[in-house]
């Protein structure tokens, strides 16, 4: 088993490198000189070759590559042209609000997404089963910053139920800011739940049948024992490996709703970084990121371990 | 085993067509298509004809949909918006498709190959595909093609995963063996013998990136960072109608309906070719 770590961990180390790589290139596939597309049409050349040389853009690309590479790894992820201060504490200073709307988000989807899906899978065919999977399609096939725009239009400044935009202004109390975190997360939570709702029913049907949960029956146990201790622990794998899988989402789905929210985390960041051309932040809102999908899937199979006591490595 | 044989089996749209949703997609999706296409006949007004009189008038009377904040017809500028929504949609599907199995297929047919591609492919699916696809055109610049461009490289590696692992599968057959006993080529044996009956899940899957795709199409323009504002597409028009949502929400509404519309229907259609391509998971359902 530690032997599967140990493999994992290397495995996991080189696809951060291979993200670091194609964070790299996607820069440098800029047509012309980057320098000059980062600082605008209003630029001087003598402030295009001030800031290439800043950015080390005269060396030669194998060690650029390698200079980039080191940094990264030792956590220097370049500094933003726009605020002039390191990557890394521009992006810290925005992560809070992204953080704890993708981590509301995933409770919210969790918890309309994990009970439908037992109970669609358990009364299989019924038309609960039925409007359940279709609606979480429908959900899936809405633009969640449309779904946004509604809420905010219909819930917030229309009912006036939750705050509409922002997040409290730069005094706000921690409750007042989460309180501005409510709405967004339920849009970013109905979103996500369709994912999790479809593998979870599928999962549990795959559980149900079989011969274990038969025999558990067969003792007399009471239904709810059966589906709860028996089939619901067995499926526990497949719906992990999705919460995963869910991270990619709920980070996209918070780029578009912090914008249509004007919530000021990190998607809002990005957004900006690239109408203001600040490359260094857009490469490293994608490292930081793509690294963490890594390691949450990493950490998912790692419990696999821990939940499924037949999975042996 | 052969896919192709599959599809032109007798049952094969009986199969399609078992479960009605699929139909009623199937339809609902080509008067969209058609629609959009007959755009230039059917239109009722001029898309970019202004009339200042008539800013923000709500839907009825001349303007079916409305007008939006230049007093243009919010029904015609759907229509042509929809041109371009589907031409991304359409065209990320077939860019991704075409590279992903060039990629999933010297992955699974060559060894030595298969390591880096794989890892290459894991770390391209490790980026979130709004955040890929901004920093791409962000790079690129933001014009249709390169918005093609962007979403082809964030979906190809969906492909790619999925033909590796089905080459895998069918070289090691005894039909692909008798062919390299026989002295085939190795390109040949690729393209006839194993692409040929991986198509039905490469086309499942195609249908699906259309219908990402045309989500993240309109995310991006909803963000700003798609196509040039100017040209219309579902997206855009959501996001130029932001302003004016709490005096004219249809601005806002009719495209997010005809973008949800498009995308269930594909997805719908997806998951029905998937359950008739594939009897052994139909059962399941």
């Amino acid at each position: 088993m530690t032997r599967y770590i140990v493999q994992r961990m290397v495995g996991m180390l080189v696809v951060v490198l291979l993200v670091l790589t194609i964070a790299f290139v996607i820069v440098r596939l800029a047509p012309g000189d980057p320098a000059a597309l980062m600082l605008g049409p209003e630029a001087t050349p003598a402030e295009a070759a001030e800031l290439r040389e800043r950015l080390g853009l005269n060396e030669p690309i194998p060690i650029q590559y390698l200079s980039f590479v080191g940094n990264a790894l030792r956590g220097d992820l370049g500094t933003s042209i726009f605020f002039n201060q390191p990557v890394t504490r521009v992006l810290l200073a925005r992560a809070e609000p992204t953080v704890y709307l993708a981590l509301f988000s995933l409770i919210i989807a969790l918890i309309i997404a994990v009970p439908i899906g037992i109970y669609a899978a358990y009364r299989r065919g019924s038309w609960l089963d039925q409007t359940a999977i279709s609606t979480a399609m429908l959900a899936a096939s809405v633009p969640s910053f449309w779904t946004g725009l509604m809420f905010q239009r219909y819930l917030a400044t229309e009912l006036g139920w939750f705050p509409a935009a922002g997040y409290g202004g730069p005094d706000a109390d921690f409750w007042v800011r989460m309180g501005h975190l409510v709405l967004p997360s339920i849009v970013l939570g109905i979103v996500n739940s369709a994912l999790i709702l479809r593998f979870t029913r599928a999962s549990m049907l795959d559980v149900l049948g079989e011969d274990y949960v038969r025999t558990a029956r067969s003792k007399g146990m009471t239904e709810w024992r059966v589906v709860l201790r028996h089939a619901l622990k067995n499926a526990a794998i497949p719906i992990i490996t999705v919460i995963g899988l869910t991270f990619a989402l709920l980070v996209s789905g918070a780029v578009v709703t912090e914008r249509v929210f004007n919530i000021p985390g990190m998607g809002n960041l990005v957004v900006s970084a690239v109408l203001r051309r600040d490359y260094p932040v857009i490469q490293g809102t994608l490292i930081v990121v793509a690294t963490l999908y890594v390691f949450i899937n990493l950490l998912t199979d790692l419990l696999y371990l821990l939940v499924d006591k037949r999975v042996r490595y | 085993m052969s896919a192709s044989a599959l599809a032109d089996e007798p049952g094969f749209l009986e199969a399609l067509f078992a479960r009605r949703a699929v139909l009623v997609s199937l339809i609902v999706f080509l008067v969209i298509l058609a629609a959009v296409i007959l755009a230039p006949l059917i239109a009722p007004a001029d898309p970019s004809a202004m009339s200042v009189r008539n800013r923000l008038a709500a839907p009825g009377g001349d303007y079916w949909l409305g007008a939006d904040a230049f007093g243009r017809d919010v029904l015609s500028r759907l229509l042509y918006a929809g041109q371009v929504s589907l031409t991304i949609g359409c065209g990320v599907a077939l860019v991704a498709s075409v590279v992903g199995i060039v990629f999933g297929l010297v992955a699974g047919f060559f060894r030595r190959l298969d390591g880096p591609v794989s890892r290459i492919v894991d770390a391209m699916m490790a980026f979130p595909d709004i955040l890929l696809a901004i920093a791409l055109v962000a790079i690129l610049g933001g014009s249709m093609i390169n918005v093609i461009i962007a979403l082809s490289i964030v979906y190809a590696p969906r492909i790619a995963r999925i033909v590796r692992a089905s080459t895998l599968v069918i070289r090691e057959l005894p039909f692909v063996e008798a062919a390299l006993a026989l002295g085939s080529s190795t390109g040949f044996i690729m393209i006839n013998h194993v692409l040929r009956n991986i198509v039905s899940p490469i086309i499942v899957q195609a249908t699906f990136i259309f219908a990402y795709a045309m989500l993240a199409e309109a995310g991006l323009s909803f963000l700003g960072v798609g196509v040039d504002p100017s040209t219309p597409t579902w997206g855009t028009m959501i996001n130029e109608g932001r302003q004016y949502i709490d005096q004219a929400a249809f601005l806002i509404f009719f495209p997010g309906i005809a973008i949800s519309v498009s995308v269930l229907c594909l997805q719908l259609i997806g998951d029905g070719l998937r359950d008739a391509l594939d009897p052994r998971i139909a059962k399941e359902l």
